[in-house]
C-alpha cells in the first residue's frame, strides 16, 4: 500500500505471523465444513451421513437426478434457475436506471434510499408474511370483480413464482444492486461524459457509448448478486411461492426428512451451480478489465 | 442530511440549472430522473411498503379456525403479551423467546465483531499489494454467494454424534462417550450463525479501514505511539462507522432468524421468527402479523439505539 510503510516495515512484524495464522484458521473455518459435504456426497452406496467414506461413487447423484430417490429435484432446479435468471436481468436493469436517477437530487430521493436500506434490514420473515397477506387481500377484494367480467377464474390465488415470488426476491436483491451502483457512480469521472456532450452526443448516445462501457464490469457484479441471492434465497421465499417450491425450500424441507447422503449430493449440485456462476462472473470481469487496459495502452 | 439542508440544496441546484453558469452536472431533463427511479420505487411500494402496511392492518383482524375477518380488535396483541404484565413470577412466552434471542445476538455479535475486525485488520494493514488484498477478500466473500442451508447442514458430518469431532476426541481419549451438545444445541446455533454472518462484519470494517489515510498511522508511529496505542487511539475510532454498519446487519439478522435456529437447534429452540412461521402454518395470520409487528418494532428500536450510540452522519 503506502510506500512509506512498506519502506519502514522491511521485515514483517511478529504480529503479522499471528494474524496470518488467524486468517488461515478463519478460511479453514469458512470452507472446511463445505468441503466435508462435497466429499461425503461421493459416498459409496452403503455409506452414511458421516465419515468414514465407504468407497467412492456417483450413486447418490444418480439417485438424486434419476428420480428414483426421495424427491423430484429436476422441477425445482429448473424453477430456481428460471427465477434466478429473471431476477438477475431485472436487478441489473432496475439498479442501473435507479443509479442514473440518483446521480441528481429529486423529490423523494432520500426517502427512497432509506426504504431500500430498510428492505435490506427488516427481517425477511416479516416481509414474506406481508407479501403473502397483501396478495390474499388483493385476491379477496379484486378476484370477485375480475372474475365477474371473465378475466380470471373465481377460485385460486395470485401467489406464485413469477408474481409474489419474483417481487419478494427483487425486494432483497435491489438494495444490493443500488448500493453497488452508488459506489460505481461515486467513482465515475464526470469529465468523459462532459467531453461527450461537448462533442455533440445526445443523452442516449452519451449513456450508450460513454457511461455504459465504463460501468459494464460492475454490472457483471450486480448480475452476480442478483442471481446468487435469488438462487439461495429462502426466508423471503417461504411464504410467497404459493404452491410451488424453489430449490432452497426443497433443501430446507429435506434436512428434517432425508437421512442419506442424497442430501449432500443435492448440496453439491446446488453449490456447483453457485460456483460456476461466481467463477464465470469473476472471469468475465477480469477479461473485460484486461481488454479495456489493452485498448487504453493501444491508444 | 436534514430536510432544510436538502431543500436548500435543491433550490441551489435549480438556480444553477436555470442560470447554467456553473459547471453543469446533468443534461437530462428532470422528468427523466423520475422515470428512471420509477421501477425501483414501484418494486419497493408493491413488495415492501404495502406488505408491511398489510401486516399492520391484519394484526388487528379477527380469525377463526378456517378464515380471517376484517375487524379492529386488540386481542392479537393481548395474546402476544399474554401473562407478560400480570406480575406473576416467571417470564411470559414472548419475553422468554426474546430473551433467548438476545442471548444469541450478544454471543454472535461479540464473536463476529472480534473475528471480523481481526480479519479486516490483517487484510487492510498487513497485506501490502492491492491484487493480493482483493484476492484474499474474494476468498472471504465467495461463501456468501453460496447457499445458507448447505453451509448449515455441512456442520452435521462434523458435529454429529458419530461426527468427525467426536470420533477424533474419542480416539485421542479426551472423552469416553460422544459429546451430545455439539449438534442440535445452542452451541450449534451460535456456531452456524457466526459461520454464516461474519462476512457482514468483515466487509464494512475492511471498507472503513481502507479509507484511513496511511499518513495518520505514520504520524502516530512518528509521535511515538506503540502498535496497540495506534490501534485503540487511531484505527478503532476511525472504523467506528464500519463497525456500526456491520453490527446493524448482524444484530438484525440474528433477531429475525428462524432458519438457522430451526435447523441447527433441531427445531427445539424458540425464536420469534419460528413462532411467526408456526402461526402461519396454522393459518393464524392475524396473530402472526401481530408478532411480526412487534418484531419489526424491536428491530427498529435496536437500530435507533445503535445509531444513537454512534452518530453515523458525523462519522462518514
Amino acid at each position: 500500500m503506502a510506500a512509506g510503510s512498506a519502506y519502514r516495515q522491511e521485515r514483517r512484524p511478529r504480529s503479522f505471523y499471528a494474524l496470518a495464522v488467524f486468517f488461515a484458521l478463519f478460511v479453514v473455518f469458512l470452507y472446511g465444513p463445505v468441503v466435508t459435504i462435497l466429499t461425503l456426497s461421493f459416498q459409496g452406496p452403503s455409506g452414511g451421513l458421516t465419515f468414514p467414506m465407504n468407497g467412492f461413487s456417483f450413486y447418490w447423484f444418480e439417485r438424486l437426478w434419476g428420480g428414483g430417490g426421495t424427491v423430484d429435484i429436476g422441477t425445482a432446479f429448473r424453477r430456481s434457475l428460471a427465477l434466478g435468471s429473471t431476477v438477475m436481468v431485472l436487478t441489473v436493469v432496475i439498479s442501473v436506471l435507479a443509479g442514473l436517477a440518483f446521480r441528481r437530487k429529486f423529490v423523494g430521493s432520500t426517502p427512497l434510499f432509506y426504504v431500500a436500506i430498510a428492505s435490506l434490514i427488516v427481517p425477511s420473515i416479516v416481509v414474506s408474511l406481508g407479501i403473502a397477506l397483501e396478495f390474499r387481500i388483493v385476491d379477496d377484494v379484486f378476484r370477485p370483480i375480475l372474475s365477474s367480467i371473465g378475466l380470471v377464474s373465481r377460485r385460486g390465488n395470485s401467489l406464485g413464482l413469477f408474481t409474489s415470488g419474483l417481487g419478494a426476491h427483487l425486494s432483497w436483491t435491489l438494495p444490493f444492486g443500488l448500493l453497488i451502483m452508488f459506489a460505481v457512480f461515486n467513482r465515475l469521472d464526470k469529465s468523459y461524459e462532459e467531453a461527450a456532450r461537448d462533442l455533440g452526443a445526445s443523452n442516449f448516445q452519451s449513456f450508450r457509448y460513454v457511461i455504459l462501457p465504463m460501468i459494464a464490469p460492475f454490472l457483471i457484479g450486480i448480475a452476480l448478486f442478483g442471481f446468487t441471492l435469488s438462487w439461495d434465497e429462502i426466508a423471503r421465499s417461504s411464504q410467497t411461492m404459493g404452491s410451488t417450491n424453489t430449490l432452497p425450500l426443497e433443501l430446507a424441507a429435506l434436512t428434517t426428512t432425508v437421512t442419506t447422503p442424497e442430501i449432500y449430493a443435492l448440496g453439491t449440485s446446488v453449490t456447483a451451480v453457485s460456483f460456476t456462476v461466481i467463477f464465470g462472473t469473476l472471469a468475465a470481469f477480469i477479461l473485460l478489465q484486461r481488454r479495456r487496459q489493452r485498448r487504453a495502452l493501444a491508444d | 442530511m436534514d430536510a432544510p439542508a436538502r431543500a436548500g440544496a435543491s433550490t441551489a441546484e435549480k438556480s444553477i440549472s436555470s442560470g447554467a453558469r456553473k459547471r453543469r452536472t446533468s443534461w437530462t431533463p428532470m422528468w427523466v430522473a423520475y422515470l428512471q427511479a420509477a421501477p425501483l420505487a414501484l418494486v419497493f411500494l408493491l413488495f415492501f411498503i404495502l406488505p408491511l402496511l398489510a401486516t399492520f392492518v391484519v394484526s388487528f383482524w379477527n380469525y377463526t379456525e378456517y378464515s380471517i375477518e376484517p375487524a379492529f380488535v386488540l386481542s392479537n396483541y393481548q395474546d402476544v403479551f399474554y401473562g407478560c404484565f400480570s406480575g406473576s413470577s416467571g417470564l411470559c412466552t414472548t419475553f422468554a423467546t426474546y430473551l433467548s434471542t438476545l442471548k444469541f445476538v450478544a454471543i454472535v455479535w461479540a464473536t463476529t465483531l472480534f473475528i471480523g475486525f481481526t480479519v479486516a485488520y490483517f487484510l487492510a494493514f498487513h497485506i501490502r499489494t492491492l491484487p493480493m488484498q482483493i484476492a484474499l477478500f474474494m476468498v472471504c466473500t465467495i461463501p456468501f454467494w453460496t447457499s445458507n442451508v448447505i453451509r448449515m447442514i455441512s456442520w452435521i458430518p462434523l458435529l454429529g454424534r458419530n461426527g468427525l469431532v467426536n470420533e477424533t476426541l474419542q480416539s485421542i481419549g479426551i472423552v469416553d462417550a460422544p459429546i451430545e451438545w455439539l449438534l442440535y444445541s445452542d452451541f450449534a446455533v451460535a456456531l452456524a450463525l457466526v459461520h454464516l454472518y461474519t462476512l457482514f462484519m468483515v466487509v464494512p470494517i475492511f471498507n472503513s479501514m481502507m479509507r484511513i489515510d496511511r499518513a495518520l498511522i505514520e504520524a502516530a508511529y512518528d509521535a511515538g505511539a506503540s502498535g496497540w496505542q495506534t490501534l485503540t487511539n487511531v484505527i478503532i475510532p476511525l472504523v467506528k462507522p464500519g463497525i456500526l454498519i456491520g453490527s446493524i446487519f448482524v444484530v438484525t439478522i440474528v433477531t429475525g432468524d428462524y432458519l438457522t435456529i430451526g435447523i441447527m437447534g433441531g427445531q427445539q429452540i424458540a425464536s420469534v421468527g419460528k413462532t411467526i412461521q408456526t402461526q402461519i402454518n396454522f393459518l393464524q395470520f392475524p396473530i402472526a402479523a401481530a408478532n411480526a409487528i412487534v418484531l419489526l418494532a424491536v428491530v427498529l428500536l435496536t437500530i435507533w439505539g445503535m445509531l444513537r450510540l454512534v452518530d453515523i452522519r458525523k462519522e462518514l
